[in-house]
């Protein structure tokens, strides 16, 4: 069995905002024609068409994808949607990977679409319906709450301040004004983060990412097409996803073991033993403060509870020995679900390429690593890019 | 060359009406457990695994997190996809191509019995700008377009209720069946049963039934060495056509005519005649022969009607269709509507179909379509022989 290399050869976003006039099909479109605007490929080129997007509940649209499907360039083309909550964006690229690797199809593109402003008046509403309908929705909870929860137990194990972790907003924050599509970019100290009400401690209201509208789409090739196409291939070194058991309340929320499953068959099929040499850039999901530092360590870039240290250490950032989130992430740049994990792929397609404008990472990177996470602090989902052909 | 890829389990429940006694989780392990056995495999063996799911019909957003316990896929690469098994079935075959697996298991299951009001949740399904604000029933949709296929097809109102009656007779011969034929009177029932939107009478839609699907794929390496008789992968493909009601053909089940010549390209099928016995969408009457037609069985379309007539498509005639009972006659199983077309191409295949088995049932195509209001398809091709490679 020969497995085919694959590239990506083209990303393209929509501006991430809070209310988006554009309908769901329409920001799809834009984020699609974007993405086949930078490969230089015509639809008619695709082969297939790969949809991530998380809860119907948002846009409220029943078989969403069935309703997307033309707006993504779906038309009389295999199309589906896959899903694993908020771990969606990283994965839908994973799943394009192994549709062109099987050797069924020599093109796709994947792009990843939300909009939650149409769930009024607020999108956390929607949120109450993912939690078990007998044993957790009578309880109300919300997502504040439970990531509450995970975070202090993160803090509880390892002695970790909550000044540490509002760290994590400032350089986000900061990293995203350079970012054209990005819905929260500004310049705070950790004082003005800590100064922001407290929604549920230890969480405050500048460490939470925003909702928002917005979409993001790569298109992927195999190497024939790749090589014709652009001499400046991203090649994909290797995906992985790993998802935990719905019993989250068993689950120690300290470590993210679903995390280093997934991110560990990521770095064997890339052939990666000592992650933190040998990855040169992460954009690890951060919709939460605390939740990138969490998510380094389920990466291995960094030892159990010593994140938060390299963070203050300066290590990081976007000069730093290990830029972390040079996008802005998802506390930055906005998080409209399943596009924010998209647009770390399209992130590192750009620091790798070199064409990140003022984002740009100094020194040439090599290789990076984008992850995603979703539903009950549950799934990890990691894709492994690089300037380097793959074995 | 693509690798060979074999189902070598599979696990199912018998369709019904209700299941108030198990929740979807334990129709779902039960499928599995039969599954794992009937592959000879152990849970912990599976590298992959799909449930294919949507949220609104689970009642639940984001489902997939509700999918691995039950299956035995905790900490392992589990994915959803909002689509019919049939697409589960292509995921699984190209995750096994890639190198991702050597085993993966599809699941797809209905708990439609806990949807109170389906058709209001089918009104979601809807262009929320353009469609939904029109506030009609969304089987009008199937009924404009029943219209619109008889007028341009020269099939009759009178073919339609000769689906149903040959249908609902198959299924008395299928254990699984939740809507078998009790008397013999149908014909005259159907076409006299009220109308849910002229010209699509009710008898004519098939009724939601509970039930789940569990499918175990595997490389040759691993297939070869199955207990079990492996059924082939001999072609898998999907498609999709326009959502958008004002831009579609109206007349031509197009997803399935896509999806249908790639499954044909991959099984190297150039004459319809290697194909034994055909497992096709039912959720309207109507739709059995669109998608005849679509799989390009005719080369005239008012064959479908005759062929119908003659008897050509019962399990005696040339070309049996739906020798299971198809929806109409097992009831509609949701997303699982797909898989439940594979079990009976796996048992078909392995000659394990008890009263029902096809004299001859060596290839056999499985087709699936998503329901009103969508446009999206898939076809699956099973052969008892591996493919040439």
């Amino acid at each position: 069995m020969s497995r085919r290399r694959v590239a990506v050869i083209g990303a393209g976003m929509t501006k991430f905002m809070h209310r988006a006039l554009e309908t769901p099909k329409e920001l799809a479109w834009l984020a699609v024609q974007s993405a086949l605007g930078s490969s230089q490929l015509k639809l008619k080129q695709i082969d297939c068409v790969v949809l991530g997007t998380a809860p119907d509940a948002f846009d409220g649209v029943h078989m969403k994808s069935e309703y997307l499907s033309d707006g993504c360039g779906g038309w009389r083309k295999p199309f589906l949607r896959c899903y694993v909550g908020g771990g969606t964006g990283v994965y839908a690229v994973a799943q394009a990977w192994f549709q062109v690797a099987s050797g069924m199809f020599d093109t796709a593109i994947v792009v990843c679409e939300e909009k939650m402003s149409t769930c009024q008046p607020h999108p956390q509403a929607a949120f109450l319906t993912i939690f078990d309908p007998i044993t957790e929705q009578p309880l109300k909870p919300n997502l504040l709450w439970i990531f509450a929860l995970e975070q202090t137990r993160y803090m509880e194990t390892y002695g970790i301040s909550v000044e540490e972790i509002a760290r994590v907003s400032v350089k986000n924050k900061r990293n995203a004004l350079n970012h054209p599509a990005a819905q929260l970019g500004a310049e705070l100290t950790v004082e003005d983060v800590l100064a922001s009400e407290i929604m549920a401690w230890p969480v405050h209201r500048l460490m939470v990412s925003p909702t928002s509208d917005g979409a993001a789409a790569v298109v992927i090739a195999a190497e024939e097409v790749a090589r014709r196409v652009t001499d400046k291939p991203i090649w994909i070194q290797g995906v992985g996803w790993c998802l935990d058991t719905a019993y989250w309340t068993n689950r120690d929320l300290a470590y993210p073991e679903y995390v280093e499953k997934a991110a560990w068959m990521a770095y064997r099929m890339a052939g990666i033993k000592e992650p933190r040499k040998e990855i040169n850039i992460a954009e690890p999901y951060d919709p939460f403060a605390y939740k990138e530092l969490h998510h380094l360590e389920g990466l291995q870039l960094a030892p159990k509870g010593q994140a938060p240290k390299l963070l203050a250490d300066g290590v990081f950032d976007r000069e730093g020995d290990l830029p972390v989130t040079p996008s802005g992430g998802l506390l930055g740049v906005g998080n409209p679900i399943a596009a924010a994990g998209m647009m770390k792929i399209c992130e590192l397609f750009w620091q790798l390429r070199g064409e990140a404008g003022k984002r740009q990472v100094p020194g040439k990177p090599e290789r990076g690593v984008a992850q995603a996470w979703g539903d009950l602090m549950q799934v990890g989902t990691v894709v492994v890019m690089g300037t380097k052909r793959p074995e | 060359m693509a690798e060979r890829v074999a189902i070598i389990g599979i696990g199912f429940t018998p369709l019904q009406p209700a299941t108030p006694q198990w929740s979807y989780k334990e129709l779902v392990f039960q499928a599995a457990q039969k599954a794992y056995i009937d592959a000879s495999i152990r849970f912990d063996k599976i590298d992959s695994f799909v449930t294919c799911a949507e949220d609104f019909n689970e009642g639940i957003s984001i489902f997939d997190e509700y999918t691995p316990d039950q299956l035995g896929a905790v900490q392992k690469p589990m994915h959803t996809l909002t689509q019919d098994g049939l697409h589960g079935i292509a995921d699984a075959v190209m995750q096994i191509r890639a190198g991702i697996a050597e085993v993966a298991v599809v699941e797809a299951h209905s708990k439609a019995s806990n949807i109170l009001t389906p058709d209001w949740l089918l009104d979601y399904a809807l262009d929320p700008v353009y469609t939904r604000p029109l506030d009609f029933s969304p089987h009008a949709i199937a009924a404009l377009e029943m219209n619109r296929f008889l007028s341009q097809t020269g099939i009759t109102a009178s073919h339609c209720a000769q689906v149903v009656r040959k249908n609902r007779l198959n299924a008395r011969h299928n254990p699984l069946a939740a809507y078998p034929l009790k008397t013999v009177e149908t014909d005259r029932k159907t076409q006299s049963s009220p109308y849910l939107c002229y010209p699509l009478r009710e008898e004519e839609q098939a009724r939601h039934a509970d039930g789940c699907v569990v499918v175990v794929l595997a490389n040759e390496a691993q297939a070869n060495k199955a207990r079990s008789q492996p059924a082939w992968i001999l072609g898998t493909a999907f498609a999709g056509d326009s959502p958008t009601i004002e831009s579609r053909h109206w007349s031509n089940a197009d997803y399935t005519r896509i999806a249908a010549e790639a499954a044909y390209r991959q099984a190297d099928i150039k004459a319809l005649r290697k194909i034994d016995f055909f497992e096709v969408d039912d959720t309207y009457a109507y739709k059995e022969l669109q998608h005849l037609i679509a799989l390009g069985l005719y080369d005239k379309p008012d064959k479908a009607g005759r062929a119908i007539e003659t008897g050509e498509t019962r399990p005696d005639g040339r070309t049996p269709v739906n020798v299971s009972g198809g929806a109409l006659g097992m009831g509609l199983p949701l997303e699982a509507s797909g898989l439940y077309r594979i079990v009976e191409l796996v048992l078909q295949l392995r000659g394990a179909a008890g009263k029902r088995q096809l004299p001859r049932a060596k290839i056999g195509l499985a087709q699936s379509w998503r329901g009103v209001p969508t446009t999206s398809g898939a076809a699956v091709i099973l052969g008892s022989e591996p493919p040439h490679v």
